[in-house]
């Protein structure tokens, strides 16, 4: 059996990557995927101490967070659409007025 | 035995397809190695005897929202990333400081944490649907509401808002790049005003 401490460091390394893709990343959908590798590792966490504690509540947890990632995705890439129809550009660094 | 090889095998392809999304400068190569991260996280929750958990996350999250973010990225046809003076800073501070940072946790949960191992809870679609309608039925429904209200959202951002007073810089700018102001000017024609022909459109 695989201990509960590997799929937790499992679950860690792949939130630090999605914390460094938001930090280093300049491309708004990229930025945008790095947040859905986050919400992936915290999933992984959910799952792993569900079994290790042999609560269901934690599965179901995790249907919550995919509904509201999913949600998430939509308005969020429909933000993309409107910021690049009005600037024209993807670049985080040039939309920094706040202002569409 | 054979869990752990599984484990590990797994485990390797979604941290290189993690690291992958990272090096990748364009943002279509991210987006497949994040559908492979996905793919091995599956097998992952499958591992952990998560059946229903595995299968919704290759139908929605491989399935629906990768395919989503493809969508937008051939949509817009993003190019490469371009290099910005603040990104080589953070790169030089940051990824360092993730590496130790997750070394750190690493070590601690290794060594401090109960050696017990998680054991596989079988999570049946019919034992998650039943704890779903039971016991997490007001979140259910709150989670219904949040999902209606964005899918209005994603369609009021994302539908062009027909103004009546068009800035000059968006829209005139748009149509003149597509080129439809410029030949009617070269034709002779007389250039009728943007907003006219916005709302015959509309």
């Amino acid at each position: 059996m695989v201990p509960l401490s590997y799929y937790l460091v499992l679950s860690g390394i792949l939130f630090a990557c999605g914390v460094t893709g938001f930090l280093i990343k300049r491309n708004i959908i990229t930025i945008f995927m790095s947040i859905e590798l986050m919400l992936n590792g915290v999933n992984l966490s959910f799952v792993a101490f569900a079994a290790h504690w042999h609560l269901l509540s934690g599965q179901v947890f995790v249907f919550f967070v995919m509904v509201v990632a999913a949600a998430e995705a939509a308005v969020g890439l429909a933000i993309i659409i409107a910021v690049q129809r009005n600037r024209e550009t993807l670049n985080v660094d040039r939309v920094n007025l706040l202002k569409l | 035995m054979l869990q752990l090889v599984i484990f590990l095998v797994f485990g390797a392809l979604c941290v290189a397809g993690a690291v992958n999304l990272l090096v990748q400068r364009h943002p279509i190569n991210s987006a497949l190695s994040l559908i492979v991260v996905m793919a091995s996280l599956a097998v992952e929750f499958l591992l952990l005897g998560a059946e229903f958990v595995a299968a919704v996350q290759v139908i929605i999250y491989a399935g629906a929202i990768m395919v989503l973010f493809v969508f937008v990225i051939m949509l817009l046809n993003a190019g490469e990333e371009e290099a910005t003076k603040g990104s080589r800073v953070a790169m030089l501070l940051g990824v360092p400081a993730v590496v130790v940072g997750s070394g750190l946790v690493a070590w601690v949960l290794v060594e401090h944490s109960s050696a017990q191992s998680a054991e596989a809870l079988l999570g049946a679609p019919r034992t998650i649907g039943w704890m779903l309608f039971h016991e997490f039925l007001l979140p259910f429904e709150i989670t219904s509401v949040l999902v209606l209200i964005a899918i209005i959202g994603a369609v009021v951002l994302a539908s062009r808002l027909d103004t009546s007073t068009p800035e000059p810089g968006s829209r005139a700018a748009q149509l003149d790049k597509m080129g439809s102001v410029g030949q009617l000017r070269e034709a002779g024609s007389p250039v009728e005003p943007v907003g006219a022909q916005n709302r015959r459109q509309g």
